[in-house]
């Protein structure tokens, strides 16, 4: 017998046993078809159940294997079956992340090329220099958090989702902190270091310190990604970005800050949509259901208790800008009904008590007073 | 102010609409604002960073070395001139990749070569994506702020490597002629004996003592030293077989590498200056040399002097590249230099892994155990031939003597119905396995065992031994070492199949085709399904552990055993 060489190597040059196998058949697609995102990310990090015949072959002193199901309290009957909503992988990251620095650069080139940053009303030009800038410290100690946790998650779909996260706030803190210098080199005298000096210091930010201090040093690394996504953002986060900044800023002849923040709010969108998926499926979870939702209760109580308590110490920013157009009570009512319709979401209570109309009161008619002498 | 802006603003543009722009002036100089400096951004963006005081951050990433000295960013990176340009870099990648399709590149390819790249895709996406999990660790190690970026950027580039590696393996899953293999990757990368020499090269980056793991064997080691090897010298040979889309991929992965070689040399300065940490150092440069040295040579080597139709006498042997990169690039420039630090260096074990190459023939030797157990494989792997024959005579003299008649057993034994290799009467002595490598022990003088914690281990050499028995341990010359990793798991494949038989163990591990009995493994390259070996051909043969055979005999026993063992074999013609 004699073996018989075909002349090419191309798909369909012959058929034989397994010719038309092109697709990976090893996992469950979500849907019906295997999506690109699901084709290169599924189980690239195995385990003993897909499919590690010989197990983990290398472990910590302690005998932890290199990833153990018990880095986190949460439990889940199939962590292989979460898929990341956002459905990244290098290149649409790449695509995105890329189409977010030129956007930016845009507007920042456009507004500076304009004069733009000279017209900013001075005590915007404070609040940019000291609370933006105290600002940018938040997210870069919340993308330093993620970075850690994309290390312990059990899939490799709950590791991209976390590291796609951790870059997300990485690149817009430096957003932020490359864009405050470029604007404040315009416009003269603006301290670049005040920022920092205000997150270290400055009372109005000590509370937002300490939440963000307590998600870094959380060793549980699905708390770290609960209390990001799904506590601190929406109620301090967003709070700051849409409730503060980008509802205000406008009003001050200031257009290319609300640019530059914006990219936040829609890359938070994208990882909210992850997070709740993923907590979704974990309260789900036939056999686990229950005990993660304590679980995931009682971060919320550590956690939005601190985040409340940072969010409302953030108030008198409401006050700083001389033209008026948003209230501290509004903003802060929004980031409520957001936490809680995101708790309704997973399934877990996040409904948190109101402002005492008092504060609420008071914050309406600083704001009517100040708006009425801007006039 | 808002008058002299409109006047520059009207005065660009008149210059703009000149036909005589003056000599240097470009729309871009008239358009851009002067930034802030490179320098200054990167020292803006490091200085994010801050001391927590409310609550100190447990460190949760257990390491030995003591780390005072924060690490510099010498290459000053700022993540908004990455993304475009990694951006700009996956374009080139996947325009090449359609102007391949258009070029019919499947056409021409070698299949000899595309089969290996079942093996080598299957594995290599778990250590990349291991390298991006091990970023956490040397973010949260490092003293400061500066390097931050760089870890990363690293992380994210890791990110890339392994999803476009998975891309491309599905892109040669849909266009090459033979998808079985490709069709089944991570499963199979999880069933295989040589998978698992991958995994303990990826899972080495991120598991026991964090700097050892993601500094010294990762960044030091495997990405300083042994990725020139890896996306340099293997693309090469891809594109002389016909394969653009390998070459495209894995350069484009390799400019990444010179960012992480920056951001492990940062971090071993940082490590170094504490005098502490100088024995661990030693310890565990040596033990990821060598061990990457066994790994990486014997997948890299194998696949391009063995997957490789090219026989072009006045090309480098994998031996010549290893001089060039590993020996006079490595060695000579990275390594010897950190003596001036204090640290010591095994200059033996360089030349020893040197010589393991070109007088003891640690390539040919592996190739030789993938084909004598192709059966188990993933991927086909056809005969050499009379050209190849002359090829590995000039560049390795003596090479025929040794090894050809195996290939031309190999060649007789590829037809089904044949006894598989293994069980032939080839006087093949089938290999005991390295304990710290995995990697089969094939330079049999150099074979040795020893006992740990009271149990008997096999060791494809004296380093392989201490790395097991003095490296990975509690303890090392004395000084606690708790951090330090352990070997683990269901380390030896054939103990797992120990008396299985090869249809079932086959079975067990998936590697058979959608049809239900014809094996995705073939011993040639042919595509008729008369050709094709199925579950029938092989049944009837028993897997034995060598090492658990070994363990059953008496002291006496396996004295004389060692003994024999060492003095290796001679092939004979079947």
């Amino acid at each position: 017998m004699t073996m018989q060489e075909t002349a090419s190597a191309a798909a369909g040059a012959k058929v034989f046993p397994g010719s038309d196998s092109r697709r990976y058949n090893y996992f469950d697609p979500k849907g019906r078809k295997a999506t690109h995102y699901e084709d290169v990310t599924v189980d690239v990090q195995p385990d003993p159940e897909r499919y590690l015949l010989q197990n983990w072959i290398i472990s910590f002193g302690d005998g932890t294997p290199t990833y153990s199901k018990d880095w986190t309290a949460l439990k889940c009957t199939d962590w292989h079956s979460f898929r990341a909503p956002d459905q990244e992988w290098e290149r649409t990251h790449y695509q995105r992340q890329s189409t977010i620095v030129g956007m930016i650069q845009n507007v920042v080139e456009n507004a500076r090329r304009a004069g733009a940053p000279q017209r900013f009303d001075k005590a915007w030009v404070a609040v940019l220099q000291n609370h933006v800038g105290a600002f940018k410290h938040a997210e870069y100690g919340l993308g330093t958090a993620l970075m850690r946790a994309q290390r312990y998650g059990y899939t490799q779909m709950v590791n991209n989702a976390i590291l796609t996260n951790a870059s997300y706030k990485l690149r817009f803190a430096q957003d932020l902190t490359l864009y405050l210098a470029e604007v404040g080199s315009d416009i003269g005298g603006f301290d670049l270091d005040a920022g920092k000096a205000h997150w270290l210091d400055d009372p109005i930010w000590q509370p937002c310190r300490e939440a963000v201090e307590h998600i870094r040093a959380a060793t549980d690394f699905l708390e770290q990604v609960f209390a990001v996504n799904l506590v601190f953002e929406p109620l301090v986060g967003e709070l700051f970005r849409s409730g503060f900044v980008m509802q205000v800023a406008a009003a001050q002849n200031d257009f290319s800050t609300p640019s530059v923040i914006s990219a936040a709010e829609a890359d938070y969108e994208r990882n909210l949509a992850n997070a709740v998926e993923l907590f979704a499926l974990l309260l789900r979870d036939p056999a686990h259901g229950e005990d993660n939702r304590t679980m995931l209760q009682s971060w919320f109580t550590h956690h939005g208790g601190l985040a409340v308590k940072a969010a409302l110490q953030l108030q008198p920013l409401w006050s700083l800008p001389r033209v008026k157009v948003a209230s501290f009570g509004d903003a802060f009512e929004r980031a409520r009904d957001r936490v809680a319709a995101i708790g309704r979401e997973i399934g877990i209570d996040a409904d948190l008590p109101a402002l005492p109309p008092v504060e609420v009161g008071q914050a309406a008619a600083s704001a009517a007073v100040t708006d009425a002498a801007a006039e | 102010m808002a008058d002299a802006i409109l006047q520059a603003r009207i005065t660009n543009i008149e210059i703009m609409g000149r036909d005589d722009m003056p000599d240097g002036l470009t729309l871009n100089k008239i358009t851009s604002q002067k930034g802030i400096g490179i320098s200054e951004a990167a020292r803006r963006v490091a200085d994010l960073g801050w001391t927590p005081s409310y609550v100190k951050e447990a460190m949760s990433f257990p390491t030995d070395y003591k780390i005072s000295k924060a690490p510099r960013d010498p290459m000053k990176q700022v993540l908004r001139s990455y993304f475009p340009m990694q951006e700009e870099k996956d374009n080139r990648v996947y325009g090449a990749l359609d102007a391949a399709l258009r070029g019919d590149m499947f056409r021409n390819v070698e299949p000899r070569w595309i089969e290996w790249m079942k093996l080598f895709l299957a594995i290599i996406p778990f250590p990349e994506i291991s390298a991006a999990r091990s970023m956490a660790t040397l973010g949260q190690l490092a003293p400061g702020d500066d390097l931050r970026t760089g870890f990363t950027m690293q992380m994210i580039d890791e990110f890339r490597h392994s999803t476009i590696q998975m891309n491309l393996k599905k892109w040669y899953m849909e266009n090459y002629i033979d998808p079985a293999g490709f069709d089944i990757t991570e499963k199979a990368f999880g069933k295989c004996y040589a998978t698992t020499i991958g995994r303990q090269f990826g899972e080495a980056f991120l598991t026991g003592d964090a700097i050892t793991a993601s500094n010294i064997y990762l960044q030091v080691v495997a990405e300083t030293a042994f990725t020139n090897t890896l996306f340099v010298a293997m693309p090469s040979e891809a594109a002389r077989n016909g394969d653009y889309a390998l070459p495209t991929v894995f350069l484009s992965v390799q400019s990444d590498e010179s960012r992480h070689i920056g951001n492990g040399h940062s971090m071993l300065m940082s490590v170094l200056k504490e005098p502490d940490n100088h024995l661990l150092l030693e310890r565990d440069i040596r033990y990821s040399f060598w061990q990457n040295h066994m790994i990486v040579d014997a997948a890299i080597g194998t696949i391009i002097e063995y997957g490789t139709k090219h026989r072009d006498k006045n090309k480098e042997s994998y031996a010549e590249l290893w001089h060039r990169w590993i020996f006079e690039d490595y060695y000579r420039t990275y390594m010897l230099p950190l003596e001036k630090y204090g640290i010591k260096i095994h200059h033996d074990d360089v030349h020893e892994a040197f010589d393991s190459i070109v007088k003891k023939n640690y390539v040919h030797k592996i190739a030789q155990f993938f084909s004598a157990g192709w059966w188990a494989n993933f991927w086909r792997i056809e005969a050499m031939t009379e050209r190849d024959f002359e090829w590995f005579e000039s560049k390795y003299p003596g090479w025929y003597d040794e090894f050809g008649v195996w290939w031309e057993n190999y060649a007789k034994l590829s037809k089904p119905g044949s006894v598989p290799i293994t069980f032939a009467d080839t006087g093949y002595v089938y290999p005991h396995r390295c304990w710290s490598s995995l990697v089969p022990c094939v330079i049999r003088e150099d074979f040795t065992i020893d006992e740990v914690d009271g149990e008997l281990f096999t060791y494809a050499s004296e380093v392989d031994r201490w790395t097991h028995k003095e490296a990975f341990a509690a303890e090392y010359q004395g000084r606690p070492t708790p951090a330090m990793g352990r070997f683990s798991g269901r380390r030896q494949w054939e103990e797992v199949y120990d008396g299985w038989d090869l249809a079932d163990a086959i079975q067990d591990m998936g590697f058979v085709r959608p049809d239900g009995k014809t094996l995705i493994a073939q011993p040639h390259l042919s595509f008729e399904e008369k050709d094709m070996w199925t579950l029938d051909h092989v049944r009837g043969h028993t897997i034995r552990s060598p090492l658990l055979a070994l363990r059953e005999m008496t002291p006496q026993q396996r004295q004389a055993h060692v003994e024999e063992y060492r003095k290796g074999f001679k092939i004979r013609r079947v």
